[in-house]
């Protein structure tokens, strides 16, 4: 298949108005140095051998796998109406919901969901939705810097290393200097964070739960940051919010965070779901699309995309973002799946969360030599101590049917034999009774 | 078309009212007009430094979101936060009531750069044309 245009004939009629006299020396002017020598691109390959290819691609990855691996993604039961409802063409081929007359559905689902990320933070705006976890954070860091006039933001260590890496990578041709403060015992440290806070700070972001999956109450925190000027900026996890205390009960300016685990499949490079919600006096520096409801002439509910003005298509190289889209089919998942849940099934959903991370804890401390670490509450992951390298473990474990968890020596230095451990609604009491048994025997063997 | 003959006028439909030290800046009648119903306002905020014919604000209004120049170098004293809850104020009032800011002039010869009433006013005309 030829996605080029133009037919030769064209392209000769095109040359002679320009007055080049080939396509090179058209872009003649692009200095040699920056052309690519090769492409290096093999030939091309039939359908059925490319998925062949692929096919023997996939055959490399470990399947069937029981999950206690969470690390900021979680494996959460999907409900089938999510797939079905969302897989709608009025949705799923649907296009950017510019034209509000001819976009109402759309329209409105973008704006339910705003409703239900505002209900879980607590926090009066959400926008229309974000790339991912990553982005959000860095969007709220974007954000505190443009509030506040300020360049420095306090990053608590607690803060997933994929995010504080996105945030160091989307901001290094930027002047802004990031300080990293200490996690002991599973909590933030306050003392190393009030020291670095000062006059100048922007911003201080953590993270509830923490990477290590302990859970905070940050509203000392909040109080101290504001007391400097600055903003406090958490990234949570959505589903921990139906038990725990909110981003706004907390005192938090702005709140991102993952939506992948609401009702959006575990798949190795998204696409996932950002979100991100601010009190009211901020909105004005959102990131991206914001939809609005309002009434037309006849007096009729109608939505709209509003606060145009922040954006790239108005506001060009002053816009709060270069963002000018959303996430709008996981968005839409993520509607479908709180709405399914309900208020209540969300709660019952965290609930049976917590609890049985606790029965998984309660089960794995009674194996020799396992230490699960309690210094803090944990929500539905955990950090457990081993008496051997984690990061064989979980090669161990992978041969007898269970992805055991994260290895935090990957992350952090130092924790070689911890492993972090998630458990969600999914993991049946025998899985978690076998989990332990299969991990007790790698231990021995 | 209302153009005071006792402020000082950019090309972009800035205005000054020097007064000592100090200058109130807004946005001329003219600017308003154009704009149509204004929304938002963002304010410079106090304590800020602005340049002359340089970014210092922006008005948003129910057309275009437009960015506001400083008449005059100087540091910015206070904004006017009325604006916050009625930024209309503008439309109704660009002289008086919908000020935008007063800054600390910085250097009072650069007033050479700007226009008096009747030259802005020849100016506007110009544009109609």
């Amino acid at each position: 298949m030829n996605y080029i245009p133009h037919t030769e004939t064209e392209t000769r009629e095109m040359l002679k108005i320009i007055g080049a006299s080939s396509v090179d020396e058209l872009f003649k002017h692009i200095p040699a140095s920056l052309k690519p020598k090769s492409f290096d691109i093999p030939e091309g390959r039939s359908e059925f051998e490319v998925v062949e290819y692929l096919k023997s691609l996939s055959r490399k990855n470990a399947v069937g796998l029981t999950g206690f691996v969470g690390a900021g993604f979680y494996d959460h039961y999907i409900p089938q109406a999510v797939d079905a409802l969302a897989g709608r063409s009025e949705f799923y081929t649907a296009y950017t919901p510019y034209q509000p007359e001819c976009s109402q559905g759309w329209l409105q689902a973008i704006y339910e969901y705003q409703s239900v990320i505002c209900e879980l933070t607590g926090l009066d705006v959400s926008n229309a939705s974000l790339y991912d976890g990553g982005t959000a954070l860095y969007e709220a860091a974007m954000m505190a810097v443009r509030l506040t006039g300020r360049k420095k933001i306090i990053v608590d260590s607690g803060v997933s290393l994929i995010y504080r890496t996105m945030l160091y990578t989307y901001t290094s041709n930027l002047s802004i200097e990031f300080v990293e403060t200490p996690v002991a015992h599973g909590q933030s440290c306050r003392e190393d964070i009030y020291k670095c806070l000062d006059e100048k700070t922007a911003a201080v972001i953590v993270q509830n739960p923490n990477f290590f999956g302990a859970v905070d109450d940050f509203s000392d925190i909040c109080e101290k940051v504001h007391s400097k000027g600055a903003l406090a900026i958490a990234s949570v996890y959505p589903v921990s919010l139906g038990m725990l205390k909110s981003p706004q009960e907390m005192g938090f300016d702005i709140a991102t965070g993952e939506g992948q685990s609401l009702g959006i499949p575990l798949s190795f490079g998204g696409p996932y779901l950002g979100f991100i919600a601010v009190k009211k006096e901020h909105m004005r520096q959102m990131p991206g699309r914001i939809v609005g409801a309002t009434v037309d002439q006849d007096n009729r509910r109608g939505f709209v995309l509003t606060l145009q003005a922040r954006e790239q298509h108005i506001r060009r190289e002053r816009a709060t973002s270069n963002i000018c889209s959303n996430e709008a089919l996981c968005a839409l998942r993520a509607l479908i799946y709180a709405t399914l849940l309900g208020k209540r099934g969300f709660q019952e959903l965290a609930e049976l969360n917590y609890q049985k991370a606790e029965f998984a804890k309660s089960t794995l401390e009674k194996i020799k030599g396992v230490k699960v670490m309690r210094s803090s509450p944990t929500f539905n992951e955990f950090t457990v101590c081993l008496p051997m390298n984690s990061d064989e473990l979980v090669s161990k474990m992978i041969n007898k049917g269970f992805a055991c968890g994260f290895p935090l020596g990957r992350f952090y230095k130092g924790m070689d034999n911890y492993l972090l451990v998630a458990v969600t609604e999914k993991r049946t009491k025998e899985e978690i009774l076998n989990f332990a048994k299969s991990l007790e025997e790698s231990l021995c063997s | 078309m209302l153009i005071p003959d006792n402020l000082f006028y950019t090309k972009d439909h800035e205005w000054a009212k020097i007064e000592g030290n100090n200058a109130t800046i807004g946005i001329t009648d003219f600017a308003q007009s154009a704009l149509g119903d204004i929304t938002f306002i963002d304010l410079p905020k106090a304590g800020a430094a602005v340049a002359q014919f340089k970014f210092c604000a922006t008005v948003e209004s129910v057309k275009a979101a437009s960015d506001i120049y400083a008449p005059l170098s100087g540091k910015v004293i206070k904004a006017n936060a009325e604006l916050n809850a009625k930024p209309e104020m503008v439309n109704r009032s660009a002289y008086d009531q919908g000020w935008l800011a007063v800054i600390e002039i910085a250097d009072l010869s650069e007033k050479s750069k700007l226009m008096i009433a009747p030259q802005y006013k020849e100016y506007v005309q110009g544009l109609a044309k």
